[in-house]
């Protein structure tokens, strides 16, 4: 399909933000046998195909992430 | 040559030479590829219950309650003011020792599905489950955390109250976790339907989800080269749940139901839409045509074979007369869920699978259905121990207060709270009695009686002796209900075995079968509907027999349910019911590092069932503030769960010769009450105190017994 | 008094909000692809797991029609209540401030706990005293409060917090152990306990009936001025 444009969300949850899974992760990975691991963090990727990107900011801000609690970062 | 010696395909799909015959034989001819995986999977031990039918056909299943019985999707029974309760059981083991999140959810899922392809609303789920020792087991504690959450997401999720389960931990379930799933469900009785396909020229509808390839697996031999070894990722083997789906789902079928535009609904199970098709046109007597072109896929390029065994969830199948497909279609819509008519009822007899209009499978719906043989058992019971002992917890040195504390922080007996916590109990503003409020969870109807439900089993009790151990099962099932006041109505249950081509698999097997029909028999409970689960063995060996058992009672006043917890200061406290009780078997006995060894108590029917009556006509009277039946763990521990419950002491004294630790399921209870309303029984003592004083033998404060009790399972997780 | 309780795909305790508001006034449903509010008195977006909480809870079903209405609704000083679920709807739908995030034991949790009153004059808590204690069920697994600092102050400092948990009984780590806010204007608020649970001591608790009475005495009180 022509103009059709394959683009990657990442959505993390805003630093500063209590993040129990990020914590749960970086707690578990110890236990497996992996040291030195810090600042872990999970969010959600989100995978599209798009017309037109310049759209994309406006669809993160709407829909895709709550700008209150998270960050994101458009890749395409 | 001879046709089993021509090809392997049908051992690599799990069909003996001899099975594979007689296929030949019937359709007088050999089968195609996709007739091959249709017949692997509606011949398996899963589908045609190769070695356990005939066993079955000693279980009772006729009652004066009973609407449907087994053979539907859920047996029914009728509950007054128009109203009729389903219900069943179901296993969904193997796939939660896969993946115990997914198994578990989607057990829940099947078994909703079972229940509202009836026509009834599901109104509560219960869950037992088995694990291996946790202590030790870091696979067992995954196992449990997984499965809870997974149970918890789907039920949730979809809005049904899980108001209660069981949970048990011992070494024989290590490598074969246990997963049971019970559900209730509601329906005005003029909504219920049956699956019997019927109406020549009627159209097969398929609702709900797209269909792809979960739970193929093992018939991945038949696929065609381009899709060969080494895309095992394009065959999960674990089915995946979608609870908002079947939300969606469930709806729709009921509303459908509501507005009478269904001749018969079934739902995708094992073996997807073989089996459903399959099914329903047997239950008929009639033929049904489908298309597989016309199923919807989630991805491209399944073959026929894949569209037809297809395990994909939350999908049902149902007839409409083509008049009304318009109308299905529209109600479909409005609950965003997918319809597609696939194919049309015919009077041949057979099913025909068309693939773009072209016959890929035609044989008798008879030879998928029927003729599967059904084998004998060889039984016999093992000769030497078949089970190891569990690791010793308690000592030589162990005073009676110490043993009493130990067991009530042992996993099998400690509170269940940090598990039930993650399940919704209250949504549908039914549920009258919460998790460890009562014996039984009890639910409200609108004309003021209740339901009560309890789930029930004990596989290393059934392991000692299976024949009474089985029906100790209902027996104590029976007991739970009596202690809310309600009447037993109808009983499903899961018999949970090993290999039962293995001789004491096989008695084990037998002799569980008849201990449930005896208790039934006694009892006057009609077994409705239930589930097998064989093959749940290891190299070390089988799992506990675990017969597990879930029982619907109601009782006529719901402001009259029973609770468990002593409740006034000053009554007296009673012992009711004969109680013939042993070491045998005990929680006690496996913390003392004892095996399983039996005999079990005898159990005097006549004089058990006058104490189930005499508890709940005190329950129902009002006359009993209390009531708790003895169960694991013995008096010592059902004493101390009256006081933990009640937040209130006791102080009692045991007959001589009477054993605080000794067991008898299903035989006795403790309750309290005014003593005056307790004279015609043996009374033992008085709540009162903030401790549980049992004369010369233990004397331990309320406080520290529920700080044994409530840690045991919080200390290991979930 | 009439209450319209909005129905979206995966909602779970509609038909309980539905009885509990029959407590107190009529109650219909407003279905989520239908626009039409019926003249309602009342608001309510119920509890459940809307569109599966596929993507964050709350965050497709604000975009459903009849969130348009009721936006709208609520600019017009009607009165929204949003349980649990609602409140995520209305937080992602701006009608209300802070937002839902995951419970810090990363588990749902269903459990009975204390809430105190903290302002008793409001169109939610009015038929309620300052202190009261009510007993109210929590369940969900995404019920954290959250807003930034500043925010939060403000909400403190303008009477925008009506309830927060008991001490010690806070569930799922909301700060300040908000348990529920409403809007500048006093007409919008939301709550992750759930009142519809807590109208019969057969089933726990009646507490929860005081909010439903609130309303319906602020409408009839707004009525006869």
């Amino acid at each position: 399909m022509s103009g059709a444009v394959r683009a990657r969300v990442l959505v993390r949850p805003k630093a500063g933000i209590l993040d129990p899974q990020g914590q749960a992760v970086e707690r578990a990975l110890p236990a497996l046998g992996f040291a030195g691991v810090s600042n872990v963090h999970v969010g959600r990727l989100i995978e599209l195909e798009v017309e037109d990107p310049d759209e994309l900011p406006e669809m993160c801000e709407r829909l895709l992430a709550n700008p209150l609690i998270e960050d994101y970062e458009i890749e395409t | 040559m001879s046709p089993a010696a021509s090809s392997s395909k049908h051992r690599e799909l799990g069909l003996t030479d001899s099975e594979y015959e007689l296929i030949v034989k019937r359709l007088g001819r050999e089968p195609g590829d996709v007739e091959l995986a249709m017949l692997s999977l509606m011949w398996s031990e899963h589908c045609a219950y190769k070695h356990s039918k005939k066993l079955l056909r000693r279980l009772p299943t006729d009652g004066p309650h009973v609407l449907m019985g087994p053979g539907e999707n859920a047996g029914v029974v009728d509950v007054g003011g128009g109203l009729a309760l389903a219900f069943k059981v179901e296993s969904h083991n193997h796939p939660s020792a896969v993946e115990p999140f997914e198994g578990a959810a989607t057990g829940v899922g099947g078994i909703l599905r079972d229940v509202f392809a009836v026509g009834a609303r599901p109104i509560a789920v219960l869950d037992s489950l088995r694990f291996g020792e946790p202590a030790s087991s870091e696979r067992s504690r995954y196992l449990l955390e997984h499965a809870v959450a997974g149970i918890g997401h789907y039920g949730n999720s979809i809005g049904v109250p899980t108001v209660g389960g069981e949970l048990y931990f011992e070494h024989s379930y290590e490598q074969n976790c246990l997963v049971n799933a019970m559900c209730l469900g509601l329906a005005p009785r003029e909504r219920l339907i049956r699956s019997a396909a019927a109406g020549p020229g009627n159209v097969l509808v398929l609702l709900g989800a797209l269909t792809g390839r979960d739970g193929i697996g093992g018939a991945s031999v038949l696929a065609s080269a381009e899709l060969g070894d080494g895309d095992e990722s394009k065959r999960p083997s674990v089915q995946i749940g979608d609870p908002f789906a079947e939300k969606k789902l469930l709806e729709c079928c009921l509303e459908l139901l509501d507005r009478e535009l269904l001749v018969s609904l079934q739902d995708l199970g094992a073996a997807g839409l073989t089996s459903s098709a399959s099914e329903m046109a047997s239950k008929g007597g009639v033929g049904l045509e489908l298309d597989v072109s016309s199923v919807p896929l989630r991805e491209p390029g399944l073959e026929p074979f894949e569209i037809m065994i297809s395990e994909s969830q939350e999908r049902m199948l149902c007839v409409v007369e083509p008049g009304l497909v318009g109308e299905v279609m529209g109600v479909c819509e409005h609950w965003e869920t997918l319809a597609t008519p696939i194919g049309s009822v015919t009077d041949s007899g057979r099913l025909r699978v068309l693939a773009a209009g072209r016959a890929v499978a035609d044989l008798p719906v008879s030879v998928l259905v029927d003729d599967c043989p059904l084998y004998d058992l060889s039984p016999a019971p093992h000769e030497g121990p078949l089970y190891a002992a569990a690791e010793r917890v308690l000592t030589d040195q162990d005073t009676p207060a110490e043993i009493l504390l130990k067991l009530l922080h042992s996993p099998n007996l400690a509170s269940r709270r940090s598990v039930f916590e993650q399940y919704d109990w209250i949504v549908q503003s039914r549920t009258v009695r919460r998790p460890q409020e009562a014996d039984a969870a009890v639910l409200a109807l609108p004309d003021g009686s209740a339901i009560a439900v309890s789930i029930d089993g004990n596989g290393r009790r059934v392991a000692c002796d299976p024949r009474r151990g089985a029906a100790e099962a209902v027996y104590e099932c029976a007991a739970n209900l009596a202690c809310v006041g309600a009447e037993p109505l109808g009983l499903t249950n899961c018999l949970n075995f090993g290999n039962p081509e293995k001789p004491h698999v096989a008695w084990q097997l037998t002799e569980a079968v008849e201990g449930l029909a005896e208790a039934c028999e006694a009892l006057g409970i009609p077994v409705v509907g239930g589930n097998v689960s064989l093959y749940n063995e290891a190299p070390t060996g089988p799992i506990y027999p675990t017969p597990v058992v879930g029982i619907v009672g109601q009782l006529p006043d719901v402001h009259r349910a029973g609770q468990l917890g002593f409740a006034v200061e000053g009554d007296a406290i009673a012992l009711v019911g004969p109680f013939e009780a042993s070491r045998n078997g005990s929680e006690l006995a496996k913390l003392a590092g004892l095996p399983p060894t039996g005999p079990l108590p005898p159990l005097d029917d006549r004089a058990v069932r006058e104490a189930h009556e005499q508890v709940r006509a005190g329950v129902r009277g009002g006359t009993l503030n209390s009531a708790h039946d003895i169960a694991e763990g013995g008096l010592a521990v059902a004493l101390a769960e009256c006081c933990i419950a009640g937040d209130v002491g006791a102080t009692v004294t045991l007959r001589e010769g009477v054993d605080a630790f000794a067991e008898a399921p299903g035989q006795a209870f403790i309750v309290s009450g005014n003593e005056r309303h307790l004279e015609n029984f043996e009374i033992i003592g008085r709540v009162g105190g903030s401790e549980l004083a049992i004369d010369g033998v233990l004397r331990i404060s309320v406080s520290d017994l529920e700080q044994a009790w409530s840690g045991g399972l919080a200390a290991i997780g979930p | 008094m009439k209450f319209g309780v909005v129905r979206f795909p995966g909602s779970c305790d509609d038909d309980d909000a539905l009885l509990a508001a029959g407590r107190v006034g009529e109650a219909t449903i407003l279905w989520h692809a239908d626009r039409d509010l019926q003249g309602v008195d009342a608001v309510v977006v119920p509890g459940g797991f809307s569109y599966g909480d596929y993507l964050r809870a709350g965050a497709i079903a604000r975009f459903a029609p009849v969130m348009e209405e009721v936006a709208e609704f609520a600019r017009d000083g009607g009165l929204v209540l949003g349980i649990c679920n609602g409140f995520q709807v209305l937080c992602e739908a701006g009608l209300l401030p802070g937002a839902l995030l995951p419970n810090v034991s990363l588990r749902f949790v269903c459990r009975q706990v204390s809430v105190d009153v903290i302002h008793a004059d409001t169109a939610f808590t009015c038929a309620c005293e300052a202190g009261q204690t009510l007993s109210i069920p929590v369940k969900h697994t995404t019920g954290r409060f959250y807003a930034p600092d500043v925010e939060l102050d403000r909400l403190d400092s303008g009477g925008q917090v009506l309830l927060r948990y008991a001490p010690g009984q806070n569930p799922n780590g909301s700060l300040r152990d908000i348990a529920g806010v409403c809007n500048e204007h006093g007409n919008v608020f939301g709550l992750m306990p759930h009142p519809e649970h807590a109208v019969d001591p057969l089933t726990g608790s009646s507490d929860g009936l005081s909010i439903f009475e609130s309303m319906r005495a602020h409408v009839a009180g707004r009525v006869l001025v």
